[in-house]
């Protein structure tokens, strides 16, 4: 499903709102990580991946893992507004009675392909995914979104190896490169970069974008599709926090929810960008 | 005397006589597969074999993915890194998700020998048990070990199996009306003094404990538990009313396994004096297998001493 540039940024526009309503309803979340990975989702969802959600269940579909899977309160809104489920289910996110789990599960919503929520796993099972495409020749693809303090998990270069070794050109990766993760920036945490020649010396296509321009962001994943004999790195530079002014490039909001205040404040600026979006 | 196969070997060929009729069995391994006996299976069928190096967590979650796409995986290492290293994956990427893998440990228990203690795996039974919807299996010997893994690849869901390293004796192919069903146990041999239920190859070994005490004049009853999870409450509770006493033995740790598992049931269904046999607690160390398990007292004579004490305190008891 190809989507128009204004289209996709009015999208991922109201996932901002609507996942930062999710987070203060239910007082926790990870807002950070998820609006740094919500212009990459939708471009996935919207304009990249052949899947409908009326049959969510089709073998046929590609396949998306998120293995940052804390950043529900960006795949959740994506999810909804592609028509999964009701945009009134987010209401009940990480609620007891709800059946949006805090990280992303696969079993009561529709739409995810893998639960996660444990670092460094999902990148695996995409790799599972993208094996048992092979094996039956079948022509689906298959996304995953990482965070960039996620690929200091062992397990993901253990991924990153059995993908080149068996060719899996129809892996298409992303880390969401944002800098931060909780303790603070990854460069001082623990150092991942050069991400780039890292990927390529383990034999991946790698291809560095800006995380949060919509066009770039497709172009590089149209890209990858015709990057042959090894699974493709999508390097994409991000703000954590990106669209609330208080929360960019802030570590502590990583999984931190908002008081009145800072709701109000965040809603304010979030309804004004999704008004431009849409031409109001 | 009967056959004398090994199960990880009986394992290794059930794979291959099960791969034509199920086509989506995909079989992983970690470095180990001729030890763990997939290496018959991965050159028959390389299409369908997957060696994911040392990297035990990565092999758990892509099976997971594998499984998520229709595959019936069975992923391959010693128990101590199917089980240990990769708990956390089995927990998160397919227990939780409930996903069809299979996953299969080699080399469990003392019986490993000579590496000694950082790969004699006494604990995976415990941790895997600890899953919810974990199904744990513990098959005797090879003839039970083939009807196993037909009914694991059958079996829709997530599960471990623990294989042992050893050639040991085939003593469930004579039974007559032997049927293996996932979460019953098999009755070996009938007694009324005491009950002693064993896993694995400790199975064996309860058989021959069982005739030492007959010598002695004490009658056992012999229960074949090779499902651990689900527990078969049903052969426990008949057991524990008709013997008033029970002995588990295990190649395992005696914290978290079958031992524990029984007196877990028992406690509040039919409280009665349990004694479990296996390792005490303990880090194994290096040796020959036999001496190993000598010097653990997981022996026939280290089963019939614990049901001498069962048998005495049951007395006491009803005195």
């Amino acid at each position: 499903m190809k989507t128009d540039m204004r289209t996709l940024e009015a999208v991922a526009a109201k996932g901002r709102l609507l996942g930062l309503d999710m987070v203060y309803h239910c007082a926790s979340g990870h807002l950070g990580g998820s609006f740094s990975a919500m212009d990459i989702l939708t471009v996935l969802y919207f304009d990249v991946m052949r899947v409908d959600p009326k049959t969510p269940e089709n073998p046929d579909r590609d396949r998306f893992v998120l293995s940052k899977g804390h950043c529900t309160p960006a795949l959740y809104p994506v999810l909804a507004q592609r028509g999964y489920f009701p945009e009134e289910d987010l209401k009940l996110f990480r609620s007891v009675d709800g059946h949006l789990s805090g990280h992303a599960e696969m079993r009561h919503v529709k739409g995810v392909d893998m639960s996660t929520g444990s670092l460094g796993q999902g990148i695996s099972a995409a790799v599972g995914m993208a094996l048992a495409g092979k094996m039956d020749k079948k022509d689906y693809r298959v996304y995953t979104i990482l965070g960039d303090g996620e690929v200091e998990e062992g397990q993901v270069w253990e991924a990153f190896m059995s993908a080149a070794k068996y060719g899996l050109d129809h892996l298409c990766a992303v880390i969401d490169v944002n800098g931060l993760q909780i303790d603070g920036k990854t460069a001082d945490v623990m150092p991942t970069e050069p991400l780039d020649k890292k990927l390529e010396a383990f034999g991946w296509h790698v291809l560095t974008v800006d995380g949060h321009d919509l066009a770039a962001l497709s172009a590089a994943f149209e890209r990858a599709k015709g990057l042959t004999g090894a699974p493709t790195m999508i390097l994409a530079k991000t703000v954590k926090g990106k669209g609330v002014s208080f929360m960019e490039n802030q570590a502590g909001w990583h999984g931190k929810a908002p008081n009145e205040e800072q709701y109000q404040q965040a809603r304010q600026e979030l309804v004004a960008a999704l008004a431009e979006k849409e031409g109001k | 005397m009967a056959e004398k196969i090994a199960t990880r070997a009986a394992y290794g060929k059930a794979l291959v006589e099960l791969a034509d009729q199920e086509p989506n069995l995909v079989v992983l391994d970690a470095d180990l597969s001729g030890s763990t006996m997939t290496k018959e299976f991965g050159t028959a069928h390389p299409d369908r074999f997957f060696d994911m190096g040392i990297a035990e967590a990565n092999m758990v979650g892509v099976a997971a993915g594998l499984a998520a796409c229709g595959k019936k995986p069975f992923v391959n290492s010693f128990a101590m890194f199917a089980a240990g290293r990769a708990w956390e994956q089995v927990r998160n990427s397919v227990a939780y998700p409930g996903l069809n893998v299979k996953v299969v440990g080699s080399h469990g228990g003392l019986s490993v020998g000579e590496d000694g203690a950082t790969h004699q795996c006494i604990e995976d039974l415990a941790i895997m048990r600890a899953i919810p919807n974990m199904t744990v299996l513990c098959p005797c010997d090879g003839h039970e070990m083939k009807a196993a893994v037909k009914a694991l690849l059958a079996y829709e869901g997530p599960a471990y199996m623990r294989l042992g390293r050893l050639a040991v004796e085939t003593v469930t192919d004579s039974l007559e009306g032997y049927q293996f069903e996932i979460g019953k146990g098999v009755l070996l041999r009938d007694g009324q003094d005491v009950t002693v239920v064993a896993v694995g190859m400790m199975v064996q070994m309860a058989l021959k404990a069982a005739d030492l005490l007959a010598e002695e004049g004490i009658s056992v009853r012999v229960i074949d538990m090779h499902t651990i999870k689900p527990l078969d409450t049903e052969i426990l509770l008949a057991a524990a009313r008709d013997t008033g006493c029970i002995v588990t033995t295990e190649e395992a740790n005696i914290v978290g396994g079958l031992g524990s598992a029984v007196s877990e049931y028992l406690a509040s269904a039919c409280p009665v004096p349990v004694i479990r046999h296996g390792v005490e607690d303990e880090f194994g160390r290096s040796g020959a297998a036999q001496k190993v398990l000598e010097a653990y007292q997981l022996t026939a004579e280290g089963i019939a001493e614990k049901v001498r004490q069962a048998f005495s305190i049951k007395q006491a008891l009803t005195l």
